[in-house]
């Protein structure tokens, strides 16, 4: 989903990029105050994670491929904010080093997947946990909802951008964008599961304390 | 080996899978060609590793997966270390 450069207009690659500049900023004050020494390596080891597995692109139906996105898996682990630290750095390497969405539409780009992408991700986990309960089944349903919702909501994002950008019309873009990601979101579900089974299988004890989190950071 | 050394390798394996991605285009890239505005793409004005394929080397497989290893390791040290920076300013204050 990662937007090339030529797609968006002026006014978008300005907003997005000073909305993002500023979610940046205020996910470095977060994680300040809240990132413990042992998160720190998980941090690192997340990027690097999802970084990889950006590059597997999956194939779905209609000669169309996907592949993770990964920020609800970095939202559930570590908090909605360091997720955005996360994804910022994996984007802006994909960006700067391998041509990977556009320079001009890193500032988009960041806020698509590294910042409604995690919160939206994060807030269906919340909910669903809080539904079905906060027990091994509840949270895998929830991270694979959370996980299909995030990909589909930063896909109506981008398509909102391109129609505002004039670069394709609002009633095409839209359910176009939205419908191929509904599809591709299923891979960032079943994913999202497979990799917070295996966290839970090996270190439960890195995952971010339910009774810590308050309601101000959704 | 603490359990991170175990999780930075398994990510490396990942990337050396990469030659065995879909090259079918994404979604995005898929509703841009069907609706006429993929023509509007511009191409990046400098190139470093462009498209994950390590330049100067022949073979693009081995290419591909070279660009995934560096990519890992340099998005792992980018994200260590901020992650790292900002800890530490924080017990410098309270210090």
């Amino acid at each position: 989903m990662h937007i090339p450069d030529g797609f968006l207009n002026t006014a978008t690659i300005a907003t997005t990029y000073a909305v993002s500049a500023g979610g940046i900023g205020y996910a470095v004050k977060e994680v300040n105050k809240k990132l413990k020494e042992k998160q720190v390596p998980l941090m690192g080891v997340l990027a690097a994670f999802i970084f990889a597995a950006q590059m597997l692109n999956f194939p779905i139906a209609g000669g169309t491929s996907g592949h993770l996105i990964g920020a609800t898996l970095a939202a559930i682990l570590l908090g909605p904010w360091a997720a955005v630290l996360i994804m910022s750095c994996v984007l802006i390497a994909q960006c700067l080093i391998f041509q990977d969405g556009g320079l001009l539409a890193l500032g988009a780009n960041i806020f698509n997947m590294g910042i409604i992408a995690p919160f939206c991700g994060y807030f269906l986990y919340k909910l669903a946990t809080s539904l079905l309960g906060d027990s091994r089944k509840g949270r895998l349903i929830g991270g694979s909802i959370g996980a299909w919702g995030s990909v589909v909501m930063a896909a109506i994002f981008c398509a909102i951008e391109l129609a505002v950008s004039g670069a394709s019309p609002w009633k095409v873009v839209l359910p176009a964008m939205a419908g191929i990601h509904a599809l591709i979101g299923i891979g960032e579900g079943l994913i999202t599961a497979a990799a917070l089974s295996l966290v839970m299988a090996t270190r439960a004890d890195l995952w971010q304390p339910l009774k810590s989190m308050k309601r101000s950071e959704i | 080996m603490k359990w991170w050394h175990w999780a930075l390798i398994a990510s490396l394996l990942l990337a050396v899978l990469s030659p065995l991605a879909s090259s079918s285009p994404d979604g995005l890239e898929k509703v841009a060609e069907n609706h006429g505005f993929i023509s509007q793409a511009h191409s990046a004005p400098f190139q470093v590793i462009a498209d994950y394929v390590f330049p100067g080397i022949h073979n693009e497989t081995l290419a591909t997966i070279l660009a995934g290893l560096l990519g890992t390791i340099v998005v792992f040290g980018i994200a260590y270390g901020l992650s790292w920076l900002i800890r530490r300013r924080r017990s410098g204050h309270a210090g």
